[in-house]
């Protein structure tokens, strides 16, 4: 199962803010197999769409080298269902970076309605107790990032384009050499 | 310069935020992790909860001492020697450790920290 919960980023300054958008579609098996005879797209569902929107605003803080994860839901307000057809879009800003955590405050709307109030914290797994986990392999990391089009609008505070990190571009490499 | 009520006042609403404990269960005596429920991970969230409420800044080993519990010239047979103690005596003297001592395990530390201690930090980190 694919496990993407937004669709694209239309905005991404780095260490500050991101929105993502994402279509709620009847293909996706969520919709109408989770609450048969209702069709909506479950609220945690769209939390895990917050906490990749979010994540991903944390994790590029290091270049995408630490290993973020969600910690805990602070709160989570919700004030409609998300029906298939209705364009949900996913606004956070960062507003605590403390440096083995972070947290996330953010709003869902849909169709331009509001949808949802959310505060994540994020933790990043520790060298000394997680030292053999890895979350993404760096160049499928990076191609996530490509499709969520991250590269394409985000940008620094100053202006500057957020750019494919080294260490991802090496490891993009790597890979095409195998083939 | 914050009241002790002041101060009372914003680590409660800390801890009921973090840990979604009722006001009245936050009470001066009463253990972060035994009485309210705290897990490890909570732990970020109130520090991050109390940096915010009272515009300090939270240095890790202040509260949570691992390089001395850690350390194998201050732990012995999985309890804190004499001179460990007196070194967490040093770094923590908001925490009230006589019941640790008795019998000083490593693994129930966590187990000490009082909303009363959590208050006497912050009192001492603004300056009170």
């Amino acid at each position: 199962m694919r496990w993407f919960w937004i669709d694209r980023f239309t905005e991404f300054v780095a260490g500050q803010h991101a929105t993502a958008v994402k279509g709620v579609s009847l293909s996706e098996e969520v919709v109408d197999e989770y609450a048969p005879g209702a069709t909506y797209l479950p609220a945690s569902v769209i939390v895990e769409g917050m906490a990749q929107t979010g994540g991903l605003l944390v994790s590029q803080i290091s270049d995408f080298k630490a290993r973020v994860v969600l910690a805990k839901i602070g709160s989570a307000k919700f004030h409609c269902v998300a029906r298939p057809g209705s364009l949900l879009e996913f606004r956070c800003q960062l507003t605590g970076s403390p440096p083995s955590g972070a947290f996330v405050s953010g709003t869902v709307t849909s169709d331009g309605q509001p949808l949802a109030d959310l505060e994540l914290m994020f933790a990043m797994l520790e060298d000394a107790r997680f030292d053999k986990v890895v979350l993404f392999e760096p160049a499928g990391f990076c191609r996530m990032l490509r499709l969520l089009r991250l590269f394409e609008v985000g940008v620094y505070p100053d202006g500057r384009p957020v750019l494919v990190p080294q260490h991802m571009q090496d490891a993009e490499r790597a890979e095409l050499m195998v083939f | 310069m914050p009241t002790q009520e002041e101060v009372f006042d914003k680590v409660r609403t800390a801890l009921v935020d973090a840990l979604g404990v009722d006001d009245d269960e936050v009470q001066p005596g009463a253990t972060l992790v035994g009485d309210l429920g705290a897990e490890s991970i909570d732990f970020l969230d109130i520090v991050f909860k109390l940096e915010k409420g009272f515009g300090i800044s939270i240095p890790r080993e202040e509260l949570f001492p691992e390089d001395i519990l850690g350390n194998s010239g201050f732990v012995s047979g999985g309890r804190v020697t004499a001179e460990g103690i007196a070194k967490l005596k040093e770094r923590m003297p908001f925490a009230d450790l006589t019941r640790f001592e008795k019998d000083p395990r490593v693994q129930d530390f966590a187990q000490q920290l009082t909303v009363e201690d959590l208050c006497r930090y912050v009192k001492m980190k603004v300056g009170g």
